[in-house]
């Protein structure tokens, strides 16, 4: 083993431009496919956050008296799937926009009366946070005769999901293709490769080597290009975010979005498929090029 | 070979023909080569002297007929198992064939990495071999830098450093000045001298009546009688 890599090595030493451009090739293949990898990751932990933040507001019809509420909370709290169900005044609903409007908020102090309605604030239990589960319960409450309207933002989480879900296709797409091109690249390497050493290879053979001594340096050589390939390409990604993460401003970082480089298992099975890819490349160009 | 009567046998060979397409290259050959023997096969160019080398290592396979090599039927032989028919050669070309990019410790060294030894032994062996055939001094050049002669020199010592049972020889003296013809086959003169048996094919009449070994002579293809020289 130790003779193979020594070879294996210093076959890529001698063939110094042909594996850099091999590993350049893995490199951007794995740092493509890794964008789209950190956006899906980052773009689920936002839905996910979303989704168990997500609430239902049900705005109240003007003039329903106080004495109804507690019999519209009852059947709220009686909708499967509910967790619990707050009452916000008009008033306390006015004094929360006033709150998040902060310096904005001297347009309210000409209101002559408040505009807004009293309403239920219903929060969902876990299994019920999911958006057609959600929508669900939102039907259920708008039916009531006492309820105006429901909100629940639907239309902007409709609108998320379908732009995670054409990237996410797109990202499967691209992640094959790149994997063919990489493939492709090692498979030309290892076959540009047997061919400036035919020679050796026939010598080889005529003095008793095995095939597993002629191939065993073949398939070490376009392991560690497809390794070299995985490392440079994650560690370029991870360059690239720290200076993207670096530019966004703290209160969008960890209020909206807790952004995150992949996680250690994640890359490491970047590094694991660009391996695979190396070893995949070798065997098809040997299997193709190298008939015992 | 043909009259050995003691010895075992190494090589057989039953009825062998060899084509290529309509050609005939080999026409009924049955030999039996013995352990120790050293056999020059003669003839004039294209008789099919180094097609009957390449059939004993499996250079390429026979048409018709068998061969055993030291018990080894190569009409049976699994792929796998080539290289350790090939093992049992130690093989010289009339072009050397040596690895240009490579050199003369690592074209020896080869071998015995093929066969799986380890580095300290590789180095000892490639060494003491290099001074037998009196090479050891250029132990770091690339044979595109060597004479023919010194190039055959890293040729048998890659042949034998192996130990291989047989060295089979193609032409090995036909592109050497007469000096490093008679080191050449004082070399294997040596192999021999150890027990081990050489087969050469040669149209070197001089190299055949110093040597004095035993003769075959190939003509269009047909095996005759060992012939006075």
């Amino acid at each position: 083993m130790a003779t193979y890599y020594h070879r294996a090595v210093q076959d890529i030493k001698d063939k110094g431009f042909l594996s850099a451009v091999t590993i350049i090739t893995i490199a951007l293949s794995v740092l493509i496919v890794s964008v789209f990898a950190l956006f899906f990751t980052n773009a689920n932990n936002a839905m996910n956050y979303w989704e168990k933040g997500v609430r239902i507001i049900a705005y109240l019809k003007p003039g329903i008296s106080q004495k109804n509420f507690p019999d519209i909370k009852r059947k709220i709290q009686g909708i499967y799937g509910v967790q619990d169900v707050n009452f916000i005044s008009k008033k306390e609903a006015l004094k929360r926009l006033k709150e998040q409007m902060k310096r904005q908020s001297s347009i309210l102090m000409n209101l002559n009366e408040n505009p807004l309605p009293d309403a239920f604030e219903i929060r969902m239990i876990a299994s019920s946070q999911r958006g057609e589960k959600v929508e669900e319960i939102a039907i259920k409450i708008e039916s009531l005769p006492s309820i105006e309207d429901v909100e629940y933002g639907q239309k902007w989480l409709e609108r998320f999901t379908n732009i995670f879900y054409l990237f996410r296709l797109t990202g499967y797409a691209m992640g094959c293709i790149f994997f063919m091109a990489a493939v492709f690249i090692v498979a030309n390497t290892v076959r540009l490769v047997i061919h400036t050493r035919r020679e050796e290879i026939e010598i080889m053979r005529l003095v008793g080597a095995s095939e597993k001594f002629i191939r065993g340096p073949f398939y070490i050589e376009s392991i560690i290009h497809g390794i070299l390939g995985g490392i440079t390409g994650v560690a370029a990604l991870f360059i690239t975010f720290k200076l993207i993460s670096s530019n966004i401003k703290p209160d969008f970082k960890y209020e909206l979005l807790n952004i995150k480089f992949l996680s250690p298992e994640f890359y490491c099975g970047i590094i694991l498929c660009s391996m695979f890819v190396g070893w995949l490349g070798c065997y098809i160009s040997l299997k193709q090029f190298l008939k015992a | 070979m043909i009259d050995g009567k003691d010895k075992s046998s190494i090589i057989q060979m039953f009825h062998v023909h060899k084509y290529y397409g309509s050609k005939k290259a080999l026409v009924d050959i049955s030999l039996n080569v013995f352990k120790n023997d050293f056999l020059f096969i003669s003839g004039p160019s294209g008789a099919g002297k180094s097609t009957l080398l390449r059939l004993l290592y499996l250079g390429e396979p026979v048409s018709e007929g068998q061969v055993l090599v030291d018990g080894m039927n190569l009409s049976r032989i699994s792929r796998k198992r080539i290289p350790f028919l090939r093992r049992k050669f130690g093989i010289i070309f009339q072009d050397y064939k040596l690895i240009s990019t490579k050199t003369v410790f690592d074209n020896v060294a080869l071998v015995l990495e093929a066969l799986g030894k380890k580095r300290k032994v590789i180095e000892k062996k490639v060494r003491k071999v290099l001074r037998t055939v009196g090479i050891e001094q250029r132990i770091n050049a690339f044979p595109p830098s060597l004479s023919g002669g010194e190039q055959q020199r890293v040729a048998v010592a890659r042949a034998v450093v192996g130990l291989p049972k047989i060295i089979l020889a193609d032409e090995p003296t036909g592109s050497l000045d007469s000096n490093s013809a008679d080191i050449i086959l004082n070399l294997l003169k040596g192999f021999h001298s150890h027990g081990g048996t050489v087969i050469v094919a040669t149209h070197d009449k001089e190299l055949i009546r110093k040597a004095g070994g035993q003769i075959l002579y190939l003509k269009q293809g047909r095996l005759f009688v060992p012939t006075p020289i």
